[in-house]
């Protein structure tokens, strides 16, 4: 795609989206409840919470279709936020042991 | 170098405005991802050290589910008063603006709800470590709802007052982006702080 090309997507489209996001969060707190899953519910909690994140940044905020500049400094905040969680963390709850 | 030339030079440096206002915002989004991220940083440091107060039981899952899920479909609101506005249907635009602001208003009224149960129940900003990092999280979380909320009402007043020009869709998508990136935030805090709690 061309950095100045639109393509949005259409009315029926946003609706199907959140069809899908509100199915997701109802797995979401079905998972949360499930006792049986409770060694592996981190991961998938975490698999789709970032799933409706990519539904809402790509199609509702238009990113998947927008010119890519945006993308990078979306991005770029995003993998910020990633390495301050990790690096908090990893500081205060395994070198520091807080 | 000629005057032609040098005026031919400037024109190639003038970016679009809609370009540049549309990439100060997503700068701006990008920055604020940092501020949440900061502030969950602080809250998984501090999700056990809940002192002689209650933890992560005074949670109501059902009801914070609920609240989510109204935050959701106010980003499909949202996205058709933009997807009208960039149609120029303006009575669309407005009513699905309107509509936005409510499903806000109803957030923001689900929080108040939350928070005063919880403070019933003895969880306070200042009961312990957890208390202060939820609440910081959380109210800051909804402060910037009820800032979307004054944008929305503000946009669909200036509509309704007829000080909305054809050419100004721009401001509904700005005030869109605004909206979505509050409800992403609300993604990851209700699974990072409601959800992997329980």
């Amino acid at each position: 795609m061309s950095e100045t090309a639109h393509v949005h997507p259409t009315p029926r489209d946003y609706w199907q989206i959140a069809g899908v996001l509100f199915v997701i969060t109802a797995v979401e707190v079905a998972v949360a409840y499930i006792e049986a899953l409770d060694p592996v519910v981190a991961p998938i909690l975490l698999t789709l919470s970032a799933a409706k994140f990519v539904l809402v940044v790509g199609w509702f905020m238009h990113l998947k279709y927008d010119l890519k500049r945006y993308r990078r400094f979306f991005y770029l905040g995003l993998a910020g936020a990633v390495l301050l969680l990790g690096g908090t963390l990893f500081t205060f709850g395994v070198l520091i042991g807080h | 170098m000629s005057e032609h030339t040098a005026v031919d030079t400037n024109a190639e440096h003038h970016a679009d405005p809609d370009v540049v206002r549309k990439t100060a915002i997503w700068v701006f989004l990008g920055s604020e991802v940092l501020f949440f991220g900061s502030l969950i940083s602080t809250f998984l440091l501090y999700r056990t050290r809940i002192g002689d107060g209650p933890g992560a039981e005074v949670f109501d899952i059902p009801f914070t589910s609920v609240s989510s899920f109204v935050l959701l479909m106010s980003s499909l609101t949202m996205v058709l008063a933009h997807h009208a506005s960039t149609r120029k249907d303006w009575r669309q635009m407005r009513v699905w603006l309107l509509a936005t602001a409510m499903l806000g208003m109803v957030f923001l009224a689900g929080q108040v709800y939350e928070f005063t149960e919880f403070v019933h129940e003895g969880l306070t900003v200042g009961t312990s470590p957890f208390g202060s990092s939820f609440f910081v999280l959380t109210g800051f979380h909804g402060a910037h709802v009820a800032v979307g909320v004054i944008l929305l009402l503000g946009t669909a007043f200036m509509s309704f007052a007829g000080r909305f020009r054809p050419d100004e869709g721009m401001n509904v998508e700005m005030v869109g982006l605004y909206w979505h990136f509050v409800d992403i935030v609300w993604i990851a805090i209700f699974t990072i702080v409601y959800l992997l709690q329980v």
